[in-house]
């Protein structure tokens, strides 16, 4: 079974506060010279039969009106092959 | 004949039972609507509460937008239907994409409860008919994710269509660009609010009874239409 990994991140204009609290947690940590922290969502696809370019196109509009809101967030799609 | 809203319950709404409250005060007849039932049961108009639906899993209202219930309002919406979505059921109509931009996380990052002054910039809408252009008033806010983002093509083209509905005032609660509350469609018959007007509508229990008028508004536009 092949694994299509979904990641969505805020879309770059839009503020983060949630990778903006990490980011100044990390010096209080001993963690220096983080410059900046932006936090997303990874999605893990476990896909059954074959990842073909049907699949993967399935997957990509599964990540477009579901898993990602296009409005502030942008996706990206690949496969990973999953541990045996 | 009376005139029927309807207010939809997603599993886990919370502001269900107050909207509907506040559309009885308003002189109207309350009908609940299902979220697994296509049929809004003949309504003139819809409210989509306050909450947290399908435990905002994924993203604030992304899994409701896909409900049964959603399809007919989307439906309903693009044809006219007045629909007021409030906190949660703003967040419903914004990942329906019936109004545009998006909620997020407030800047705070902490959830947000108080009495919140905001002035009704848009006296034309379905909703809002009852206010004056410029009206300050008050009515709880309550939120974690209710900052309003849209990119700067979209915030100019709300502000100059005039379909900022409501703008927060002496204080921005949760880091809403520009300050928005509520916006509108260009239609004038979706409109999405932060606030809950449903908690402002008795003197017992709200800040104010300054919230009625999103109700009486509707309600107004029903019975001269």
């Amino acid at each position: 079974m092949a694994r299509v990994v979904v990641d969505v991140m805020l879309k770059p204009e839009i503020l983060d506060p949630q990778g903006q609290a990490v980011q100044r947690a990390l010096p209080r940590l001993g963690f220096t010279g983080i410059a900046d922290v932006r936090q997303g969502k990874r999605f893990e696809l476990e896909v059954e039969g074959p990842v073909d370019d049907a699949a993967l196109a399935r997957i990509r509009e599964a990540a477009e009106t579901f898993l990602a809101n296009t409005v502030i967030e942008d996706f990206t799609v690949r496969v990973e092959e999953a541990a045996k | 004949m009376t005139t029927r809203i309807g207010v939809v319950t997603f599993p886990g709404s919370l502001d269900d039972r107050d909207a509907q409250r506040a559309v009885r005060l308003a002189g109207a007849e309350p009908v609940a609507l299902w979220h697994r039932d296509k049929d809004l049961h003949q309504v003139d108009a819809v409210v989509l509460p306050g909450g947290f639906s399908y435990g905002d899993y994924l993203r604030c209202g992304a899994i409701s937008r896909f409900s049964p219930v959603m399809e007919t309002v989307i439906e309903q919406a693009k044809l006219g239907m007045p629909v007021l979505g409030i906190c949660n059921g703003f967040q419903v109509l914004c990942e329906s994409h019936l109004l545009p931009g998006a909620l997020h996380r407030n800047d705070s990052l902490h959830f947000v409860c108080r009495d919140q002054k905001l002035r009704v910039e848009n006296a034309e809408t379905a909703w809002t008919g009852d206010y004056s252009a410029g009206q300050e008033i008050v009515v709880p806010l309550k939120n974690g994710e209710g900052r309003f983002v849209a990119d700067e093509r979209v915030l100019d083209e709300l502000e100059a269509e005039g379909r900022v509905v409501a703008r927060y005032l002496d204080l921005n609660p949760n880091g809403s660009y520009r300050d928005i509350a509520g916006i509108t469609n260009a239609a004038g018959n979706v409109v999405g609010l932060m606030p809950h007007p449903e908690h402002a509508v008795e003197p017992l229990t709200g800040p104010t009874t300054e919230g009625l008028g999103f109700f009486t508004s509707v309600l107004k536009q029903l019975v001269n239409a």
